[in-house]
Order: C-alpha cells, then structure tokens, then sequence
C-alpha cells in the first residue's frame, strides 16, 4: 500500500521527451572548463504539477538507468527501471507528486553522450567526448528543471549513482532540495570499487574491436569486452546469499554436470545472458565515461567547502543502504550520514535488511518501501503547511 | 507532555543541538525541536523509527550499545538517555560516548532501592512489578536496573559531575519532600543533568 493507503497501480504507458537544453551560444561549461555543446536531454514526467511547484520530485538514475524510470513504453512486461517504487499509490505517488527522471549526461538513451554526433566533426564523439564529473551531471538535471520552470524540489530520489548525484546537489546548490533521498550510495568510492570499475574498463578497452572507441558504423564494436563488464558488474550487484537461493550449484538445463569449459553452471548462462542483453541497450564509451565519473567522485574531499555548503544547506536528508550490499556496503552509507550530521544537518538513516544486495534498491523490499512512502508523505504534508 | 519530559525540556536550553539516545517514536524530540532545538534521535526499533520520521523526526537507526560511532566528538550540546539507561547492555560504555559527544549530558532512570520495589521483593519473594517497570522478569527488557546510588558511583567514575538532580515519584511528577530527604529509598526515579 501507498502512501495514500489505495492499491498500487502501474503508470501504464509513457513516454519519452528530449529537449535541448544547452547550445552553441550557451554551450554547458563542464568542471574541467571545456564547454559541450549541443546537449540534448531525454525525460519523462509522471503525474500533475500542483500550482506552486511544490510536489516535484526528482528522480537520479544510476550507472546503466534511463528516462523510463516508471510507466512502460508498449510493452506493460518491460516496465520502467524503478516502476517498484514509482506510481499510483507507490512510495513515490504519482497520485501526490509531480515526478521529472532524465537520462544523464554522457548516457546513451537519448541525452548527448560520446555516441551522439560531435558537430566539429560530423561523426560520433566517441573518445572525443570530454571528460565531465558528478557536478556536470547535476548543472544539467538543473538545466531540465529551469526548461521545465521549477525553481524548488519536494525531493530528489536515486540510488547508487543516482544518490551521489543528490548528495552532490545539495552541496552545490544549497537552496534547490528541500528533501533528498540517497540509497546505498556512497560519497567515495573505496580503492575495490575502483578497482571492479579498472578491470570494467579493461575489458573494453582492450577489446580488438574497440578501436580506440570509433567503433560506431564499423559493424563491430567492443562486445565482447562490454558483456565481460556487465558480467563482473552483476556480480558487485547481487549478494552471496542471493546468488545461492537463486541459482546455487545448479546445472543449466540438466541435473548432471556436462564436465565442459563452456557455459555449464546455471550462474554462468545466466550472467552471460545479462551481458548480451545489455548490449542492445548500452554504449561501452558511455559505460567508460559513467564509470570514470564515479571514481573520480568525492564531494566531501574539500572540507571547507563542505562546512560552509552544509551549514547553508536547506536539505534534509534520508539515506538509506542494504546490509547485504557490498557493492557499496552500509559503511559508505555511514560515512554520509557521519559528515552530515557533524554539520548539524537533519538526517534519518537506516540499514534495510534484505538478501538482494545492491539491487535491492530496484526492488519491492517491504521495509525500505514503507520507509519511502512515510518520508515523502511527510515530506509532502510539511510542504503544504 | 510526559512529567519526566518536562524536567528534561527543562534543562535543555533553547536552540540547542540535542540527541535523544533510545528516542522510541520520537515523542520527546518532536516537543523540544517544536521549541527550537535542533534534534536527531537514535533508535533500534523499526516501528519507532518509522513513527519519528512520519513527524518529521531525524533519526539513526543504530544499537546505541555498539557506541556512537556515527556521531564526531563534540557534534551535540547535549544528550539524553531517558529511561533507556536500564535497557543497554554496556552502561558504561554508553555514558562515555554521551561525555565524548556532548558536553552536557541528561540521564533519567526508574530507582530500584524505591521503598514499594524493596517491599514487594522483601514481602512477596517475587520481581518487583511497578508503572516504570511494568515488565515480568522473563519478559522485561530492563536488565541493568540500578538504584540512585549506585548510578551516582558510576556517572562519578565516568568522571561526570552532577549539576542538577530532579527526584521523581511513581506517577513520574516531581516527588515531594520525602524523597529530597531520602532519595534512595523515596524517588521512584531520577533525571540527572550531568556535565562532564
């Protein structure tokens, strides 16, 4: 049940929209100081504006995410990538709240990423794309929501890298938030993240189809190399104990082992059929990129920067993690709440248990839903006051 | 407003940072930042923690028995342990991380030496059962009872000192002039402003 307490329904079917946000007049200015222009932006919006504007929620999508976080686009089977969480009478009500979810910059479904075309050149960017960081990611979120005329935000929600992007939000613009909401995010990765995200990295790079990232209408690209990321990164995704209950040492197809090099195990089919299938919906350049800008983060890195954005913030804060998640464990969930508080700025935190691991943000875990849909409610009644 | 949460609010001067250790749903938080504290609670309970932040409440969830490791040395002007002190498992522990986070530390307690515990126990032989300890042996999670005089000795070794001590009676309202007298064995219970 919902926030509203009536059943949770779908969206049904939505769609996406792109606006260009930046041009070559007002190109965006990157954190590296190069500019990038034109950046076209992919979003959907769910639900009705209340007059003041004071229902919006923001939805942050994660390494892989897109525009179509809930609702579907034909096919009611394939719903949106956060349609657990999102809808009639969900956590995040579309009844209640006006939601806008955007792809990111330097993603591949339809917001401007190396894939898209470099007007210098009239060819994809590729590695020719520059360079752009959690912050970047955010003047353009904002961008969106200047297009859209909102100036204030009820919450912004997102989970992983989704929920970096929050967090770096509310440092930098300290009057835009009233609530965020950060899910097993982290606010620096350790030297194993890293580490999973080099070897992502590898694999593609050193693929022989790579070509050093010009591989679009060459018939061939890093396939290979983006399917052996995907595969490592699934694992990072799932628990120990998940991956027990779900395939544990059973044989793909047969009780008894085919004593073979090939595909035999059922976890073995299982994550390769996950690395296919992620190549017909994402860019290895982009996954180069998206990957680099999560290593690179550190928002509390400067703190001076920190004191003084902390103490003008007006966000509050509800961070969340999972105590099976080791992708970013509950400990990068603390640090956060550590730094905040310290600041004296409201935060609620809570460790949820459940077996899923990391991708237990993306689904229907009791505990963590009644824990949204009782903050934005609230959330919601404090606005109205 | 719960008697013993107007003694605290009492000593919690306005706009103060204050954490509530074992806030439960938030009742005692809600009251004091509505008067202009800014509050974060620590709590256990699902339920609890999900009540706090239906009134707009921040708060941990955390086992204030594994410290506080969340929480920088001196990030509060004052803490508050009310009636959870008997609960934990690690008094010691528990009041030292209150003197590291805060300067000024408020603890409350039900007093086991009170006449009508000590009664109970002597004329019956049975667990004393009484309104702060409403809890059958078996089931109570009151296991480091202690009367007024023992957690004198103990804030004394944890090198607090005592700044103000309001007595309580059975209901919880400030007690008369009995318990002023003897308070070890008049006060139902204690709530201590203690500085470090």
């Amino acid at each position: 049940m919902g926030a509203t307490g009536h059943e949770p329904r779908s969206l049904g079917l939505v769609e996406t929209q792109r606006v260009v946000l930046f041009t070559e007049d007002n190109p965006l200015v990157l954190d590296s100081g190069e500019t990038l222009a034109p950046v076209e932006v992919a979003f959907e919006t769910y639900g009705e504006r209340v007059p003041d504007d004071s229902n919006v929620v923001v939805i942050c999508h994660a390494l892989t995410g897109d525009a179509n976080a809930a609702g579907h686009h034909g096919d009611p089977a394939r719903p949106g990538w956060w349609d657990t969480l999102i809808g009639p009478g969900k956590p995040v009500d579309t009844d209640r709240v006006f939601v806008v979810s955007a792809n990111l910059l330097g993603g591949c479904q339809g917001t401007t990423g190396p894939s898209s075309i470099n007007p210098a050149t009239g060819a994809p960017y590729g590695l020719r794309f520059p360079l752009f960081t959690v912050p970047d990611l955010v003047k353009v979120q904002r961008a969106l929501l200047a297009h859209l005329k909102i100036e204030r935000v009820l919450a912004a929600v997102g989970g992983s890298l989704g929920g970096m992007q929050v967090l770096q939000w509310a440092l930098d613009y300290p009057d835009d938030i009233a609530h965020g909401i950060v899910v097993c995010a982290t606010a620096r990765l350790s030297a194993q993240n890293i580490a999973f995200s080099a070897v992502a990295r590898a694999a593609i790079m050193n693929d022989p189809d790579f070509q050093d990232g010009d591989y679009y209408g060459a018939g061939k690209g890093p396939d290979h190399g983006l399917t052996v990321a995907r595969m490592m990164a699934h694992i990072t995704y799932l628990s120990e104990e998940s991956m027990r209950q779900k395939f544990g040492r059973r044989i793909q197809d047969r009780d008894e082992p085919r004593f073979e090099l090939g595909v035999d195990f059922q976890v073995e089919s299982y994550l390769q059929h996950q690395g296919k299938a992620f190549l017909d919906r994402f860019d290895a350049n982009s996954y180069l990129y998206l990957t680099r800008v999560m290593d690179y983060f550190d928002p509390f890195a400067d703190a001076e920067y920190v004191r003084a954005r902390l103490a003008a913030t007006k966000t509050k804060f509800l961070v969340l993690s999972f105590d099976t998640d080791w992708r970013f464990d509950t400990s990068h969930s603390r640090d956060i709440v550590r730094t905040l508080t310290a600041h004296r700025v409201p935060v609620t935190f809570r460790e949820i248990s459940s077996p899923h691991g990391h991708d237990s943000f993306l689904l229907d875990v009791p505990e963590y839903h009644r824990t949204v849909a009782a903050y934005v409610a609230r959330a919601l009644e404090e606005a109205q006051h | 407003m719960r008697s013993d949460h107007s003694v605290i609010a009492s000593m919690v001067p306005v706009g103060s940072r204050v954490l509530d250790l074992g806030c439960g749903d938030g009742t005692l938080l809600a009251e004091l930042i509505h008067r202009g504290a800014n509050g974060l609670g620590m709590e256990i309970t699902d339920d609890g923690v999900v009540t706090c932040l239906q009134r707009g409440v921040p708060v941990l969830q955390a086992d204030i028995d594994e410290g506080l490791g969340d929480l920088e040395d001196d990030s509060f002007d004052i803490v508050i342990l009310s009636l959870t002190l008997q609960a934990v498992h690690h008094p010691a522990l528990v009041l030292g991380e209150m003197a590291r986070v805060a300067p000024r530390s408020i603890v409350s307690f039900p007093n086991f030496a009170h006449w009508r515990l000590r009664t109970q126990l002597a004329v019956s032989g049975r667990m004393p059962v009484s309104p702060l300890l409403p809890y059958a042996w078996h089931e109570t999670p009151n296991i480091r009872l202690c009367s007024i005089k023992d957690f004198e000795a103990l804030a004394h070794a944890e090198g607090f000192t005592v700044e103000q001590r309001v007595l309580l009676d059975v209901s919880g309202d400030v007690s008369g002039a009995a318990a002023r007298r003897v308070p070890n064995l008049f006060a139902a219970g204690a709530v201590y402003l203690l500085e470090r």
